[in-house]
């Protein structure tokens, strides 16, 4: 799994730092950034998806 | 003053109805089934569109719908002519491309890093109010709880005295609620509340300190400081926004943990769980509500609108379709999958989310602590407010036998 967050779309909803701070955090203006961008372990992959299906920006991918 | 009863909300809403007030869920879920966009001649004319993705055109649409005003009223604001397009409110009431400058000012002081330093001030805070309960067995959880937890905290964030606290109920009722005023009425209403920032602000001037409002007069954009109608716009946007909103979430959180003791006592045995229940709060609760106006005439979602036409933009209407959410209708305390817009969408999305959220939080936390048990005492005395913020005022709850 490979994280990342298309800057463009995001708009700071915080969603997924706040359901997943091992792999998200932010910037100084509350964007959302990658912390981890190949979860190694299930647990941080299962974070990731949460994260991912919260985001109202569809901004999150998550890919093979 | 009460309008006119509606007869039809598909060709003649007003959310000051008294039934729009009381329960609007069941009048937007038999819309989307009729409409996916209502249309009203009152305010001068004004579409709802009920849809998730009716809404999420508009919120991305800064081509076609202005951010000029984002409070429905009868009047209409007046353009404002370019290179000073504050707007009343900026950043909320900015377009493009004068918007990301406005907001970007004040992005940082709502950021979460500033935002988790405030949390054990919001939690001290929290437990002195519960404390000054003083044991009682009925509690009003909107006006003796709920709403003192933003003012507190915004009142502190712009620095204004705490005395003062308690005028800022009304200015908040007379801006939020007064909507269906006339347009002279409005502009009377609305002078005190000029005034008393206008005094902040000479105060501010005379001595500044470490808060937003010493920021906001002191911060330069392009080696200029703000024009003193920004300055003012943007503290009466924070205090008006930072206010009723999360007043508003707590509120109705506690309403249904009242009538839900299932989930009451899920979130007392599972705090964890808490970060998760609170976005299902924020989407079941959403109690914002914003507004557009639409630039020119133009067909839109299918409808013929006319430039100065109205846009109700119900994120709390869209949060509920069923397209989008499953069982969209049910409180589901563990939903994972949760793409609310209860924050709005795009490039409005609530600068103060990070702190609506924190104070959401930590405000359900701590009255879940103090009463693991509780329910609502007489829930025919429950009021709501009316107008694009929604939440219970009084709100009787029984903590304890």
């Amino acid at each position: 799994m490979r994280v990342s967050i298309d800057a463009e779309r995001c708009q700071g909803h915080g969603r997924c730092f706040n359901l997943a701070p091992d792999v998200f955090g932010f910037d100084e203006l509350g964007n959302g950034v990658v912390l981890v961008v190949e979860p190694a372990d299930e647990r941080t992959r299962r974070l990731a998806t949460i994260a991912e299906v919260n985001c109202p920006e569809h901004a999150i991918a998550l890919d093979d | 003053m009460t309008n006119e009863p509606v007869v039809d909300f598909a060709t003649d809403w007003d959310h000051t109805d008294p039934r729009w007030v009381q329960d609007p869920y069941p009048i937007w879920a038999d819309l989307r089934e009729r409409c996916p966009v209502a249309h009203t001649d009152r305010y001068g004319g004004a579409w709802f569109p009920v849809t998730h993705a009716g809404v999420t055109a508009i919120a991305t649409d800064t081509e076609h719908f202005t951010s000029r005003t984002v409070v429905i009223g009868n009047g209409r604001p007046m353009e404002e002519a370019p290179p000073a397009p504050i707007g009343v409110a900026p950043p909320i009431s900015s377009d493009p491309p004068f918007h990301q400058i406005a907001r970007r000012l004040i992005l940082p002081a709502f950021a979460p890093g500033p935002v988790r330093q405030l949390e054990p001030t919001v939690r001290a805070l929290c437990r002195r109010l519960l404390d000054d309960l003083g044991g009682r067995a009925v509690v009003n959880g909107g006006t003796e709880y709920a709403q003192h937890i933003p003012s507190a905290v915004i009142c502190r964030m712009l620095g204004f005295p705490e005395s003062d606290e308690a005028r800022f109920g009304e200015f908040v009722h007379v801006v939020l609620e007064g909507v269906n005023h006339p347009v002279d009425e409005r502009i009377e209403e609305f002078a005190p509340i000029e005034a008393y920032f206008d005094e902040q602000i000479e105060d501010h001037r005379l001595r500044p300190r470490e808060d937003l409002t010493s920021y906001l007069l002191n911060v330069e954009v392009a080696g200029q400081k703000l024009a003193v109608e920004h300055v003012r716009g943007t503290m009466v946007l924070i205090l008006v926004a930072g206010i009723d909103t999360t007043w508003s979430a707590i509120g109705s959180s506690l309403w249904h943990l009242a009538r839900h003791p299932e989930d009451l006592a899920r979130l007392v045995e599972e705090p964890d769980l808490m970060p998760i229940a609170v976005e299902e709060f924020l989407r079941f609760y959403a109690p914002v509500t914003m507004a557009r106006l639409v630039k020119r005439d133009a067909d839109l979602l299918g409808c013929p609108m006319k430039e100065d036409d109205w846009i109700l933009l119900g994120f709390p209407a869209a949060n509920r379709d069923p397209t989008v959410f499953a069982d969209a209708d049910r409180f589901i305390v563990d939903r994972l999958e949760n793409r609310h817009l209860a924050f709005g969408l795009g490039i409005h999305r609530c600068a103060g989310s990070n702190l609506a959220r924190m104070e959401l939080r930590v405000a359900i936390e701590e009255f879940i602590a103090r009463y693991p048990t509780f329910t609502l005492e007489d829930p025919g005395a429950v009021t709501w407010s009316q107008g694009q913020v929604r939440g219970p005022r009084h709100l009787p709850l029984r903590v304890s036998a």
